[in-house]
C-alpha cells in the first residue's frame, strides 16, 4: 500500500504569488497579516500548526497588552485566525528548498512546489541538540528537550539538566517539584539566566549546582537513560551522575538548513538581514528568531514580521 | 479530530483491529503535542486506509507505560495489533508518511 504521498500540487504548474512566508510563528503570521492587508496574494507555509514556540509557551508574561491569563497557545491561535481573515493562505507542508535565483522564486516541499515574487523567510529556531553520542536514539528513552512535557514521566526520579540560561534554570525550577533531585550542569562558574531566577533557584534544596562541567557521555542500561558522564573542565575530573533523564537546554538553532548557501548566515546560521528584514536579495527578507538579532522573544518577532512585510510591498510596488 | 480513546477501547481498536493504525501518545498540557495535531488530522484525513487515534496519557497511564512512553507527543504504528514503527516528538507530515510507509 502506497500512501497518498503527492497532492494536488504536484499535478499542476506551480501558482505565483506576491508573497510567500515560511514559517507560521508570529513573525510570519504577522507578516503574512500585513502582506495580505496591503493587497498581496499571500502564501503562508508551516510544517506543523502554526504558532511556533509562542504557541508552545504555557504563560505569557511579557507580551504588552496580554495578561498572564492568556497563554501563548491562545495568542497565537488568534494571530493566525486574524491573518486568515484578510486572505492568508496557509499550507500544511514543510518548505524543504528554496531557488532563489530564478524569478519568481521557486519552492519547494515535498507535495509540490509554488512561486512567488517576494519571500520573507520566518522560520525561527527549534532547540539545539549537545551532540552527545546516542543522544538522538535516546530522546524519548530519557533524553528530553522539553521539561514541561516530558518531566512528570520521571516523578520521584533523579534527573539532570544541561545548560545555565534562562529555559535551563525554569527546567530545574519546573523539575524540582516533581522530581527527588535535580543536577543543573552547567560549563561555567555562573549562570547566564536572568537574576530573578537565582533567587528562586536558592530556595530549592533538591537541586544541585555542578559548576565548570560538561557532559560528555549518555550512561545506557536496557537502552534507556541511566546516567551522565560529567567532566569538571577546570580539574579534569571525571563524575557520573545516576539519572533517569536528562533535559537538555543549551540553546537554540536557527531553521536555516533548507536554505543551502541561498542567504547568508553569521557562523552560528541565523539570516543576515537588516531591521527591516532586508537581506543581500532584494526580494528576500527575514523575519523573527532567524534573524541576527540580540532579543529574541514574541514581541520582536511581530515588529520583524510587520517591518518585512512592508519592506516587501514596497519592493514590489517600485517594480511596477 | 482524530478520536481520543480510553484504555478499554484500546484492545478492540487498536491491538484487535486490522491493518494499519497510527496512535499518538499525547497529554494536553504538551505544547509539541499540539503543535504536531494538524498535522495528524491531515494525514488521517488523507489516508483512508490507515486509522488515527489518540491516547491522552494522564486518562491512559496503563496503556503510556506498556509502550514505554516517557516522552509526548510519541507516536507509534501498529499492523495487525504489532508495533512495527515509533517516533517522538512533532514532525512534519512527510516524517510521519515515512513512518507509516516503512
Ligand atoms: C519554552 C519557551 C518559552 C518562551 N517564553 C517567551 C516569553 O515568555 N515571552 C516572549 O516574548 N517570548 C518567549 N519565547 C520566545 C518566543 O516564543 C520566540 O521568540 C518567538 O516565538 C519567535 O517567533 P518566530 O515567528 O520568529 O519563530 P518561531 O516561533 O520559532 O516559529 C517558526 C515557525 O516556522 C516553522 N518552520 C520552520 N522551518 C520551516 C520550514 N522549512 N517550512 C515550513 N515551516 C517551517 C516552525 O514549525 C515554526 O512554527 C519562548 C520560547 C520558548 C521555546
Amino acid at each position: 500500500m502506497d500512501l497518498n504521498t503527492s497532492g494536488d500540487a504536484l499535478a499542476r504548474e506551480p501558482e505565483t504569488v506576491d508573497l510567500a512566508v515560511i514559517g507560521a510563528g508570529p513573525a510570519g503570521m504577522t507578516a503574512a497579516l500585513y502582506g495580505a492587508r496591503s493587497g498581496l496574494t499571500t502564501l503562508l507555509f508551516e510544517r506543523l500548526s502554526p504558532g511556533g514556540q509562542c504557541a508552545t509557551t504555557e504563560h505569557l508574561e511579557n507580551y504588552p497588552g496580554y495578561s498572564d491569563s492568556t497563554s501563548g497557545f491562545d495568542l497565537a491561535m488568534k494571530m493566525h485566525a486574524q491573518a486568515s481573515a484578510f486572505g492568508v493562505r496557509t499550507v500544511t507542508e514543510e518548505v524543504t528548498s528554496v531557488d532563489l535565483s530564478v524569478t519568481p522564486n521557486l519552492i519547494a516541499t515535498p507535495f509540490g512546489s509554488y512561486r512567488a515574487r517576494t519571500v520573507i523567510v520566518a522560520t525561527g529556531a527549534t532547540p539545539a541538540q549537545l551532540g552527545l553520542p546516542h543522544e538522538d536514539e535516546l530522546r524519548g528513552r530519557g533524553v528530553s528537550y522539553c521539561a514541561t512535557c516530558d518531566g512528570n514521566f520521571f516523578r520521584g526520579r533523579d534527573v539532570a539538566v544541561i545548560g545555565g540560561g534562562d529555559t535551563a534554570v525554569a527546567d530545574v525550577i519546573y523539575l524540582a517539584r516533581i522530581c527527588r533531585k535535580v543536577y543543573l550542569v552547567h560549563r561555567r562558574d555562573k549562570l547566564r539566566a536572568t537574576a530573578i531566577y537565582h533567587e528562586r533557584l536558592r530556595q530549592l534544596d533538591n537541586v544541585e549546582l555542578c559548576w565548570d562541567s560538561v557532559a560528555e557521555e549518555l550512561v545506557v542500561e536496557d537502552g534507556r537513560v541511566a546516567g551522565v558522564r560529567l567532566r569538571n573542565v577546570k580539574t579534569d575530573e571525571g563524575r557520573v551522575l545516576d539519572v533517569a533523564a536528562v533535559f537538555i537546554a543549551v540553546g537554540m538553532r536557527p531553521n536555516t538548513a533548507f536554505l543551502a548557501g541561498d542567504l547568508e548566515l553569521d557562523q552560528s546560521g541565523y539570516v543576515i538581514a537588516d531591521e527591516m528584514g532586508r537581506t543581500a536579495m532584494p526580494n528576500v527578507f527575514a523575519a523573527g528568531d532567524v534573524r541576527v538579532k540580540e532579543l529574541r522573544q514574541v514581541v520582536t518577532a511581530v515588529a520583524d514580521g510587520a517591518n518585512a512585510a512592508t519592506a516587501a510591498a514596497d519592493y514590489l510596488d517600485w517594480r511596477k | 479530530m482524530s478520536e481520543v480513546i480510553s484504555s478499554a477501547d484500546f484492545q478492540s481498536k487498536v491491538l484487535e483491529a486490522p491493518g494499519k493504525v497510527l496512535v499518538d501518545f499525547f497529554a494536553t498540557w504538551c505544547g509539541p503535542c499540539r503543535m504536531l495535531a494538524p498535522v495528524l488530522d491531515e494525514v488521517a484525513a488523507e489516508n483512508a486506509a490507515v486509522k488515527v487515534y489518540k491516547v491522552d496519557i494522564d486518562q491512559s497511564p496503563d496503556v503510556a507505560a506498556r509502550y514505554g512512553v516517557t516522552s509526548v507527543p510519541t507516536l507509534v504504528v501498529f499492523v495487525d495489533g504489532q508495533v512495527v514503527n515509533q517516533t517522538v516528538g512533532a514532525q512534519p507530515k512527510q516524517n510521519i508518511l515515512a513512518l507509516l510507509n516503512a
